[in-house]
């Protein structure tokens, strides 16, 4: 179990300039290949299907205007954020308006070291993995506060404390479901999961309890990254645009980026604690050759996590917003109790059928 | 120096300057914000000494719970530029008595743990396992303690909200 830039150094070893560079330098030519190569077109790209999925449901045609279906339009859009004028408010607080992009953008950015993409594919391999995942993440709350602040706008402050107040709440069901998981795993290792998780024994189905864990999981998360129907930190019927409503050129861009990055983080979890990671079902994908592992695996665990990230834009553009109180009697009164129940249940699970789960209970009765 | 020794003193100054700027900083939010940078140094510091877990619990309760649960708290209260908490007339004899008395019990600690003060080549062993174990055996009695002192803190805002 190797993390990428180990992965990448044995593989250019025989290799006659390449085999003598250091594991450092494989570190940030991973690094930056995940950014430049994956996360900012990434973004770009699922900005587009994102506008295109909001015409189709709402029977409009979206973007057609740049390229045949419109599908240069994010590069047109990146391009002018890039050249657009950078803003500050005369009155904003400048040195945390200044701040407040770069914090989210690190913690965003930074959950990206622990996503398993294929075997040995992962930047690190924490012992600690998934509760890195966490604690990093909890740090794009500080920024959307301060954004809120700094901008010195009404709306923004408003849409700063409602996003505080939501991700805080919502970040306990979203541990407690994962911490389910971690006790069925017994471990924290990210690829260590995806490893148990075998060919079929998918967390998901393990037991029923797990079940509703991953489906609590899902709903909370998509409230801690401020999704619709969750997004009343910008709900743009009444607060214009929230805590970014001051922010315009490249560092609205970088709110922007984040979120769909942030998505991506939470569609990438969900694979990797419920649905098995990069494993197909019915079929073994680790004895093939490397040079075809390595791809079908991505392609996987791509296929899963952009399954899940369409199901977001879906909801997104048929749901219509909660309101805050709601939106907080939702956590607290029907998530928190129902994921307590569910950590108790598999607690028990785990007990009476020794760690086993159902499809590995079912294919006992056959073999044995 | 080795390159253990200079990350040592980088994560200090990273906790200590931070520290001294929540002090003396006259802006309540800029105070508030500063404890950022050192929540972080002492994570960077629980990482040196090969506790991950540990690490990691220091930046997802201070950095994502407390602190902006601070900045929250400091946003709704009114005149935060024109703050000046810090003139106001002092009181000195107490609070120079329990700092001595807690620096006192630093210095001891200081003294008397054993610090790993090298850096593995393989990077920290898992600590999760031994943590969970001796939480529910040799120190079961602190950590129910806690867990009921907790229990009571979240009983007693519920309460406090509630009372209207």
């Amino acid at each position: 179990m190797t993390s990428l830039p180990e992965f990448l150094k044995e593989l250019f070893e025989s290799w006659p300039l390449l085999g003598i560079l250091p594991v450092w330098f494989y570190s940030i030519v991973a690094i930056f290949g995940l950014l430049f190569l994956f996360l900012f077109p990434f973004a770009g790209v699922a900005v587009y299907v994102e506008r295109k999925i909001a015409g189709d449901i709402q029977a409009r045609i979206g973007p057609n205007v740049v390229g045949p279906y419109g599908i240069l339009q994010w590069i047109a859009d990146a391009l002018k954020l890039l050249l657009k004028e950078d803003i500050i408010p005369t009155n904003a607080d400048k040195k945390l308006f200044i701040l407040s992009p770069m914090l989210i953008f690190i913690s965003g950015a930074c959950a990206y070291a622990v996503i398993p993409f294929a075997d040995n594919v992962i930047l690190a391999n924490l012992n600690i993995g998934i509760f890195y995942l966490l604690a990093i993440t909890s740090m794009v709350t500080l920024g959307l506060i301060l954004g809120g602040w700094a901008s010195n706008n009404k709306w923004s402050l408003l849409g700063g404390l409602r996003a505080a107040a939501q991700v805080v709440s919502y970040e306990i069901p979203v541990a407690l479901s994962i911490l389910t998981v971690v006790l069925v795993t017994g471990t924290l290792d990210m690829a260590q999961i995806v490893k148990m998780q075998g060919p079929f024994y998918w967390n998901i189905f393990h037991n029923p309890f797990l079940f509703i864990s991953a489906c609590i999981y899902y709903i909370a998360a998509l409230a801690e990254a401020n999704r619709t129907p969750f997004d009343i930190p910008e709900a743009d019927s009444e607060l214009v645009s929230g805590y970014n409503t001051e922010y315009s050129g490249m560092r609205f861009a970088i709110f922007f980026l984040i979120e769909y990055a942030e998505c991506f983080i939470i569609c990438a979890v969900a694979t990797t604690l419920f649905l098995g990671g990069w494993h197909l079902p019915f079929f073994d994908l680790s004895s093939l050759t490397l040079g075809l592992r390595i791809p079908l695996q991505i392609m996987v665990f791509m296929t899963k996590s952009i399954l899940l990230l369409l199901t977001m834009m879906w909801i997104r553009w048929t749901l219509p917003r909660y309101r805050v109180d709601q939106l907080m009697k939702l956590c607290w009164e029907v998530f928190v109790p129902f994921s307590f129940a569910c950590l108790i249940g598999t607690a028990f699970w785990m007990v009476l059928f020794k760690g086993k789960g159902i499809p590995e209970l079912i294919l006992g009765l056959f073999v044995s | 120096m080795t390159s253990y020794d200079s990350l040592f003193y980088v994560f200090a100054a990273v906790t200590i300057i931070p520290a001294i700027v929540t002090v003396f900083h006259p802006n309540i939010l800029y105070a508030a914000l500063s404890l950022f940078g050192s929540f972080f140094g002492v994570a960077g510091i629980y990482v040196l000494l090969g506790a991950d877990f540990i690490a990691a619990t220091q930046v997802l309760i201070y950095v994502g719970g407390i602190l902006v649960l601070i900045l929250f708290a400091v946003m709704l209260s009114k005149n935060i530029y024109g703050m000046t908490f810090q003139d106001e007339k002092k009181k000195k004899i107490l609070p120079t008595l329990f700092g001595i008395l807690l620096l006192g019990f630093l210095i001891k600690l200081i003294t008397t743990v054993h610090w790993n003060t090298t850096l593995s080549e393989e990077g920290p062993l898992p600590t999760t396992a031994a943590l969970g174990n001796l939480l529910l055996t040799e120190y079961l009695l602190p950590f129910e303690l806690a867990s009921v002192l907790l229990l009571a803190a979240l009983i007693g805002a519920i309460i406090l909200a509630r009372s209207k």
